[in-house]
């Protein structure tokens, strides 16, 4: 098991002005960002900002051209996919990524397809399956014809096989109607509870917030503000600026999805 | 809470292996019930077929990679073995072609190593287009390279030296050696994790890659192994009928007829593409005994595989075990099942 640490000191994380884009075009323009172990991270901001762009330079989908990603003390920057998968970073993307013909069950092995010992998949399955429940109650249901938060349940169940100690997430609410986005956020917080540390990329910014411990406002490929997430979704200038200016007046997020 | 079902399953299960000893029991004892030389030669072509079958559905049904173009190899293996064995000096006892069937089997892999790295770089629907065009290269390639074909005219091979009363048994206990060969693979491939790897391939190229999955190396060696095995049974072809020509042996009916096998049968699985086989290949003998030595078949092959592709889009076994596993979760009430069947069926293609 990774260690369940949630002292301050833990930095797993930390970019330090990360510049990094597509073709002659810079995405992000020197983001700084620390996630500590064992915490949720929410990025918030508009369409365009980066969010994604973050995500990519820290699994290495896309190598940063300028500046550090520090993962537990070691700058991998421009590392790879692969090579960071095994150091523990597992990347879910915004598109479904499960195989709609394959069971559920058999999805969960393909998530483990890396892993030598079926003995360990074996191990991880069922503590993933421990944490959700759907994994076993739909085993043999192809993939393709689960709803779309039963999918993303099973997506998250995946990333446990790697035993991962950063899960990126992005956009894991897109597409779903409101009771499976508080399936989905519930699940990411038993993902903490369990030791995992998240960063989240989210346009339900309010959810999103409510569901992590940090957050930071991305905006034009810059951190604009980072702070406690219940403090940022309390601040009435990061309300009305990033979380849509009618919301001001009512009541914080998560009554309204307790109602 | 164990949940190891699948996970865990033997590699050998009692089922399997109880499936396996009948299917060897009946190649044996089957022959020896009938006497006349035409079942031997009608079960011979099911055997061989069969083989080519199972052959062509670890690529064409497990990867999702519809060759059209496993008749080229056939054709292939068939003229080496005829260019090998064409005198009668190498051919003591008659047994040797059949010793030298894995090196034909080798060489049409390794033949098949960088075709198929450059066809696979499309995906599969294209490669049925460009695997098709490889049987017609090869087909004029055995029309035109006279010194090793001998053109139009054919190739002959010496004749097997076997007792007229026992003539076909050797070629039929070759190709059912062949069939179990080629069974035996697509087993351990649903066994394994070359299976969870080829399925998915077949369901999504690019999240198997996500996965890692290393598609490219994995589909290339089984197209190999698939066109080996099919080499092979054009070796045995073409030494059970002594003289070959180009026009039978780059042959796109033969294509037309494994992949007809496989999707009646089922794809994706080991025993789909041989119940095909036992279904098709005695049914166009015996049209051809009955009624004639007609191309009737031809159109019952259409009008075959419309009724599949409207009945049966995935193939007998599928749609058996299908129901057979919805029917025990009925009884069960159970959403679960506790299905072990390898049996994983892709979406709908082409």
């Amino acid at each position: 098991m990774n260690n369940i640490n949630h002292s301050n000191s833990g930095v797993l994380l930390k970019l330090t002005d990360v510049v990094a884009g597509y073709g002659s075009g810079m995405v992000l323009k020197g983001v700084n960002l620390e996630l500590k172990k064992g915490d949720v991270m929410c990025l918030i901001g508009p369409n365009g900002a980066g969010k994604s762009t973050v995500l990519k330079t820290v699994s290495g989908l896309l190598p940063p051209k300028e500046g550090a990603v520090v993962f537990e003390g070691q700058n991998i920057a421009g590392h790879t996919p692969k090579e960071n998968l095994r150091r523990g970073i597992v990347h879910v993307p915004q598109e479904r990524s499960l195989f709609p013909g394959m069971t559920v069950w058999d999805n969960l092995l393909m998530g483990g397809y890396l892993i030598r010992s079926r003995k360990v998949i074996q191990d991880r399955i069922d503590e993933a399956a421990h944490l959700f429940p759907i994994v076993t109650e739909r085993r043999n249901t192809h993939a393709g014809s689960l709803s779309g938060g039963e999918q993303k349940q099973v997506e998250l169940a995946r990333t446990l096989i790697f035993d991962p100690k950063l899960i990126l997430l992005d956009e894991p609410s897109i597409g779903l109607d409101p009771k499976s986005r508080r399936l989905v956020f519930e699940a990411i917080r038993g993902l903490a509870t369990a030791g995992r540390t998240i960063l989240l990329v989210e346009q339900n910014a309010r959810s999103g917030l409510a569901a992590a411990d940090q957050g930071a406002i991305l905006e034009t490929g810059l951190v604009r503000i980072t702070g406690v997430a219940a403090t940022l979704l309390e601040d009435p200038e990061v309300a009305r600026l990033y979380l849509g200016a009618s919301t001001m007046t009512r009541p914080p997020a998560k009554t309204q999805q307790e109602n | 809470m164990k949940l190891s079902k699948k996970g865990a399953s033997p590699f050998f299960t009692r089922s399997g292996l109880m499936r396996g000893g009948v299917l060897i029991a009946v190649l044996i004892v089957m022959p020896q019930l009938f006497p006349q030389h035409w079942i031997w030669n009608m079960m011979f072509f099911t055997v061989l077929y069969a083989a080519m079958s199972v052959a062509w559905n670890l690529i064409g049904g497990f990867a999702g990679y519809p060759s059209l173009g496993h008749a080229a190899f056939f054709g292939i293996g068939a003229y080496a073995t005829a260019s090998i064995f064409k005198s009668s000096e190498i051919l003591t006892n008659g047994w040797q072609p059949f010793f030298m069937l894995p090196l034909v089997g080798l060489g049409c892999a390794i033949l098949a190593l960088p075709i198929g790295y450059i066809a696979m770089r499309v995906r599969a629907n294209i490669f049925a287009i460009v695997t098709i065009t490889l049987l017609f290269v090869a087909q004029t390639l055995g029309y035109n390279l006279k010194s090793i074909t001998g053109g139009a005219q054919g190739a002959g091979l010496s004749v097997a030296p076997f007792h007229l009363d026992i003539f076909e048994q050797p070629f039929y206990f070759a190709a059912a050696t062949l069939l179990l060969f080629a069974m035996g693979i697509a087993y351990f491939i649903t066994k394994t994790k070359l299976g969870m790897a080829l399925t998915s391939i077949r369901a999504d190229e690019d999240k198997a890659r996500g996965v890692g999955v290393r598609t490219t190396g994995i589909k290339v060696i089984t197209f190999a192994v698939s066109v080996g095995i099919t080499g092979m049974a054009g070796g045995i072809w073409a030494y059970y009928l002594g003289f070959i020509y180009p026009q039978f042996a780059f042959d796109p009916l033969i294509t037309i007829a494994i992949v007809l096998m496989t999707f009646l049968g089922g794809r994706a699985t080991v025993w789909g593409p041989v119940l095909g086989a036992a279904i098709l290949m005695p049914a166009q003998q015996l049209l051809a005994y009955y009624v004639g030595g007609s191309q009737i078949y031809l159109i019952a092959y259409a009008a075959i595989f419309l009724l599949i592709m409207l009945l049966l889009p995935r193939g007998i076994l599928p749609t058996f075990l299908n129901k057979r596993r919805m029917d025990s979760m009925a009884t069960k009430g159970d959403l679960s099942g506790t299905s072990t069947t390898p049996v994983t069926t892709g979406g709908s293609k082409s």
